[in-house]
């Protein structure tokens, strides 16, 4: 069930992020829906659907975009990895956790990007990309990182309701 | 004595009253005590009848009020509706002004078959410049179609599914375009960044370049056909010790605002990649 909940969910943000996100530039970085979901869904201490949920955002947006396939797909998987390390151990603060795997993982994703890019080709400079894109991006996905938190906590709530103890 | 007076007498008497008072009236001697009876009268119902529609007014003005505010949310909503058919009707006006230079642009260049298509969202990668387009293979879009506005040259289409295409924009780091100066008439390679800058490169430094030169596409390396028009030069950089001169490029068309544009369906592209030599093993 939570799986197949991961399609419309997700669907939906991508249509989002094409549709209205990218568009708002800070600089010339735009937040990622995509990654921000994720990361807050990883997070979520009962789920257990963050992989599939990992692999089909990762795939939906390699259909999308024009990254090579492996970029966004490598991508939301490491960083669902590391938000469910972070998840086992900083369990108490999970704000904190949000930041920090919004943070990092935004900064690994482009990470990728540039350097897949630069390998296929594409003359990006590292520095100029870093500063004009990387760095606001991080800002706006932190931004984004708490409304999508307390949303995604409720979609986990709902999806893996709390067991009650007789 | 009332008991000894007669009863006939006293209608008798009563009517001789009445005709002297008649009399009296009618010669005009009680005017004076008619008007002041008069004055009295009116003016004790003046003071009733508005003290009335006082207590009228104070008992029926609450229920006026309710009415009115009801009247006046119908009203408001009223005006909010037909606010927003305003915005749609502009909305409308906008897109059809953007059809109808497209389709002005399209009359002008008959050589060309065009499909209009809505831009319905950008690259979720913020380092890539492609947009979305809401029509693709179904309706006859191939990859490496040039795709134009009414201003000039938008970028060429990058991917194709059935129902949308992704394009290229020119703007995009990754793109390179083959360029002619038409007043300097030489050609260049117009690149774009990530900033959305355009540039170009490759121009000879024998070449004379200035600002306000009309940048068109040369249609050399068969990527693009040629003569669409691209933007201005804004500024020239020469170097004596590199090999080639730079430009910026102001382009003429707004690519973050682009709404519609036109795919070129009968332009076909050349594949040049089997001429370029490689190195022999």
């Amino acid at each position: 069930m939570a799986t197949l909940v991961a399609f419309p969910v997700l669907v939906l943000a991508l249509m989002l992020q094409t549709a209205v996100i990218s568009r708002i530039n800070l600089l010339y970085g735009s937040a990622d829906l995509i990654l921000v979901i994720l990361a807050a869904w990883a997070l979520q201490e009962r789920v257990t659907t963050a992989w599939q949920w990992a692999l089909v955002g990762g795939v939906l947006v390699a259909f999308v975009s024009g990254l090579p396939w492996f970029v966004p797909l490598a991508g939301y998987l490491l960083i669902v990895g590391m938000a469910r390390l972070l998840q086992r151990r900083v369990w108490q603060a999970p704000l904190l956790a949000m930041f920090a795997v919004s943070f990092t993982g935004t900064l690994m994703l482009h990470i990728l990007s540039i350097f897949s890019l630069r390998l296929l080709g594409d003359p990006l400079p590292v520095g100029d990309s870093f500063s004009l894109i990387t760095l606001p991006s991080i800002l706006l996905n932190l931004l984004l990182a708490i409304p999508v938190y307390a949303g995604m906590r409720d979609l986990a709530g709902w999806l893996y309701p709390a067991e009650v103890e007789a | 004595m009332k008991k000894n007076f007669p009863r006939s007498l006293q209608t008798i008497v009563i009517a001789l009253l009445a005709i002297g008072v008649v009399a009296l009236a009618l010669g005009g001697y009680l005017t004076s005590l008619s008007n002041l009876v008069n004055q009295t009268i009116v003016g004790a119902q003046t003071w009733v009848s508005t003290r009335y529609l006082a207590v009228i007014d104070f008992l029926t003005v609450p229920r006026d009020v309710a009415s009115l505010r009801q009247r006046n949310a119908e009203l408001e909503a009223e005006v909010a509706r037909l606010q927003t058919q305003v915005i749609e009707l502009q909305q409308q006006v906008t897109e059809t002004q953007i059809l109808s230079a497209l389709v002005d642009f399209a009359r002008a260049s008959p050589e060309n078959t065009y499909k209009a298509a809505t831009v319905i969202g950008r690259d979720p990668s913020p380092f890539l410049r492609y947009v979305i387009l809401n029509i693709g293979s179904n309706d006859g879009i191939h990859r490496g179609m040039p795709v134009v506005t009414e201003q000039g040259l938008v970028g060429r289409v990058d991917a194709v599914t059935a129902d949308a295409a992704r394009v290229q924009l020119i703007t995009d780091p990754a793109s390179a375009v083959n360029v002619s100066l038409q007043n300097s008439k030489t050609e260049a390679m117009l690149v774009g960044s990530i900033t959305g800058n355009l540039s170009l490169d490759m121009i000879s430094q024998d070449v004379t370049v200035q600002p306000g030169d009309v940048v068109l596409t040369s249609g050399l390396g068969g990527g693009y056909p040629p003569n669409l028009l691209v933007g201005q030069v804004v500024s020239v950089r020469k170097l004596d010790y590199e090999l080639f001169q730079q430009a910026a490029v102001q382009p003429i068309v707004n690519y973050d605002q682009i709404q519609f544009v036109l795919i070129i369906t009968n332009f076909k592209p050349v594949d040049i990649a089997p001429l370029i030599p490689t190195a022999a093993p």
